[in-house]
């Protein structure tokens, strides 16, 4: 994912600007490595270490019986048996060799956890980018409160998702204010749409805000004179809006569905505390984190297969994003901040 | 006469915008402030309504009335209560120690590396920078299964620090990502009239340098420990009942009854977890903003 950093910056070197000493009498950048050492020597301990190991447990078995011969295996190198089990929902059978996982077994889910994965992540980031657009240029325009309307933004983002889960379990519920207000007697958290409905709107309400300050924060790069230029060429609003608004927010627009699609693509605390990842058959709301922590208690290595599986789906769209789809963060952020200046 | 014109047909869009008062009626305000309206009745109003449960009487969990018919304190009486196996008290405790010590690790490595990423030119920035902002992408469920294992193995389990070390995972690239933006900011050029007005370099930073900051990184910080509090995933694997925190301690809330959610208590337990939050936000607001959208990384 160091994508996102690689691509290169027409500015990247700033010849004319002349380095000041630091505070730490360090110039020229000379003392740049002592200062991000201890931060890659962390990393390396909290990040690296756990995927290189994730990665290498991937490749081994599981302890426990084997279902052909009745005897225990203490593990051993498994090949990309761990990946296949997963990838083509392949088990091991009692009569030796694989077939298809048997129904409701974890090997069984996990196309149905992608999906839904998936899924989640399409409908959310696409109600937020439309939401979140809208209050965002209402946060643009100059009225008085700006204070509170802040505030009240943050309150969404504030609240733990643990609580936020728990929080629309409750509006959710039988006789939960949702079914009140909707005149309705919907079973939330039994049925495969509903449940998902009520997983996606928990999302979309917990995250808009942010998106729309990361739009806002767009918007403000905009000048204002392009505007007026625009008004005075005849331009309506409308057309201002998509002439002008849309092609100039783009960038700020990538970057924030850039991160709210990878965030939804690990989502794991509200389908899991909401929902318990059931509804419908009972595995309506499962998504990958969850099968993964499902499969822990199962088999550590099985389950290291399964977050690399996860791990590298969402690395590769990251790198779509930013390779085809333009969505440069370190750049959109750098303009943000010298406009903001 | 062109000029006039223009004058005139500039100035109701100036007024809109600027919202100077008026005393005509102005369509486009009303539009501006019923969305206002729409944004805060969003933001607030399933908050409130976790509020407004919190001091329902459990027999009136599901009273639709906008106050509480039955007022009552119960709720919070029994969400501390251990009586049922719950330990809210304790969790919140928990909650603190992992989110003070990721903290002051995360800022302590993170301010020297953002100030490398911020003032200094090296080989390899970008790539740095990248590499933090892949490093805060990252899905925690990645980290579970090995760090399980290893925990499980070295009787980690249970202990705090198989809580602080992985949250470290994230709180360090969000502090350091926050960090860079805030520091872009500083006017460094006082630094140098500082020095130059006689002041030595320990001065500087002391005097001029260590006051400018202080709010960005009082800020940062703050977010860091909210992203540490609010953590889940990796609590609900590597935590025991002695060392969850209270993410963990209110998705795993009993009541008296067996297969019946407590609905009221636990919506008490949120409110006492979020509201230090709300507080938090709505004295840091305009700083928080900057922050989040600057590192915009944790949704």
């Amino acid at each position: 994912m160091a994508t996102a950093g690689t691509v290169p910056r027409t500015d990247a070197p700033k010849a004319p600007k002349k380095r000041r000493k630091g505070i730490f009498n360090v110039s020229e950048g000379g003392g740049a490595p002592i200062l991000v050492a201890p931060t890659l020597a962390l990393l390396a301990i909290v990040i690296g270490y756990p995927v290189v190991k994730a990665v290498f447990m991937s490749f081994q078995k599981d302890p426990g019986l084997d279902k052909a011969t009745g005897l225990f295996v203490s593990g051993g190198f498994a090949g990309f048996s761990n990946y296949t089990h997963w990838l083509f929902e392949r088990c091991a059978q009692t009569t030796g060799g694989t077939g298809p996982c048997p129904q409701g077994s974890l090997g069984a889910e996990f196309w149905t956890s992608m999906g839904n994965t998936v899924m989640f992540t399409v409908i959310s980031v696409a109600i937020e980018v439309v939401l979140g657009m809208w209050f965002a240029l209402i946060m643009h325009r100059k009225f008085r409160g700006r204070g509170l309307l802040r505030a009240a933004v943050l309150v969404p983002w504030a609240i733990p998702t643990a609580v936020t889960a728990k929080l629309f379990f409750f509006i959710f519920a039988f006789s939960g204010i949702a079914n009140k207000l909707l005149h309705a007697q919907i079973l939330w958290t039994g049925d495969a749409w509903p449940a998902r409905f009520a997983v996606i709107s928990a999302d979309v309400w917990k995250t808009t805000p942010f998106m729309a300050l990361l739009i806002l924060a767009g918007l403000q790069v905009i000048p204002d004179d392009v505007y007026e230029a625009a008004q005075i060429d005849g331009a309506t609003k409308f057309q201002q809006f998509v002439q002008i608004t849309l092609p100039l927010v783009k960038p700020a627009l990538m970057v924030a569905v850039l991160f709210r699609t990878l965030d939804v693509l690990r989502i794991f605390d509200l389908p899991y505390i909401l929902t318990g990842g059931g509804g419908g058959k009972g595995d309506a709301t499962n998504t990958l984190s969850i099968l993964v922590i499902q499969q822990i208690r199962q088999g550590f290595n099985s389950a290291a297969a399964l977050s690399t599986i996860t791990f590298i789906f969402i690395f590769l769209v990251a790198f779509i994003f930013v390779r085809f789809l333009g969505a440069n963060v370190v750049q959109t952020q750098d303009e943000q901040q010298k406009a903001a200046r | 006469m062109a000029t006039a014109a223009t004058e005139t047909r500039s100035v109701p869009r100036t007024r809109e915008r600027t919202g100077t008062k008026r005393k005509s009626f102005n369509w486009g305000q009303v539009r501006t402030y019923i969305g206002v309206a729409v944004i805060i009745v969003w933001g607030l109003a399933p908050a409130v309504w976790m509020m407004i449960t919190s001091f329902r009487d459990v027999g009136y969990t599901f009273e639709t009335t906008p106050w509480p018919t039955h007022f009552t304190l119960d709720n919070y009486r029994t969400a501390f209560s251990t009586n049922l196996g719950n330990h809210l008290a304790r969790a919140l405790g928990n909650a603190v120690i992992i989110g003070v010590v990721v903290t002051i690790v995360a800022m302590a490595a993170g301010v020297f590396c953002a100030y490398a990423l911020a003032r200094l030119e090296f080989r390899g920035k970008y790539v740095l920078l990248g590499l933090i902002l892949a490093a805060s992408m990252f899905p925690p469920v990645a980290l579970v299964s090995p760090l399980f294992q290893l925990f499980t193995n070295i009787h980690w389990i249970g202990q705090y620090q198989a809580l602080i070390i992985p949250d470290i995972s994230f709180a360090l690239p969000l502090t350091i990502y926050i960090l860079v933006a805030f520091f872009r900011e500083m006017p460094w050029d006082l630094e140098e009239s500082a020095r130059i007005d006689g002041c030595t370099q320990a001065q500087a930073f002391r005097l001029i340098i260590l006051p400018l900051a202080a709010p960005g990184l009082f800020t940062t910080a703050i977010l860091a420990f909210i992203a540490a509090w609010n953590e889940f995933l990796l609590a609900s694997q590597l935590s025991s009942d002695r060392t969850a925190p209270v993410t963990v301690a209110i998705a795993n809330f009993t009541g008296s009854q067996p297969h019946q959610e407590p609905y009221t208590t636990v919506m008490a337990a949120g409110t006492i977890v979020t509201v230090p939050l709300v507080i938090m936000v709505l004295l840091l607001q305009k700083k928080i903003v900057a922050g989040l959208t600057a590192g915009g990384v944790k949704g």
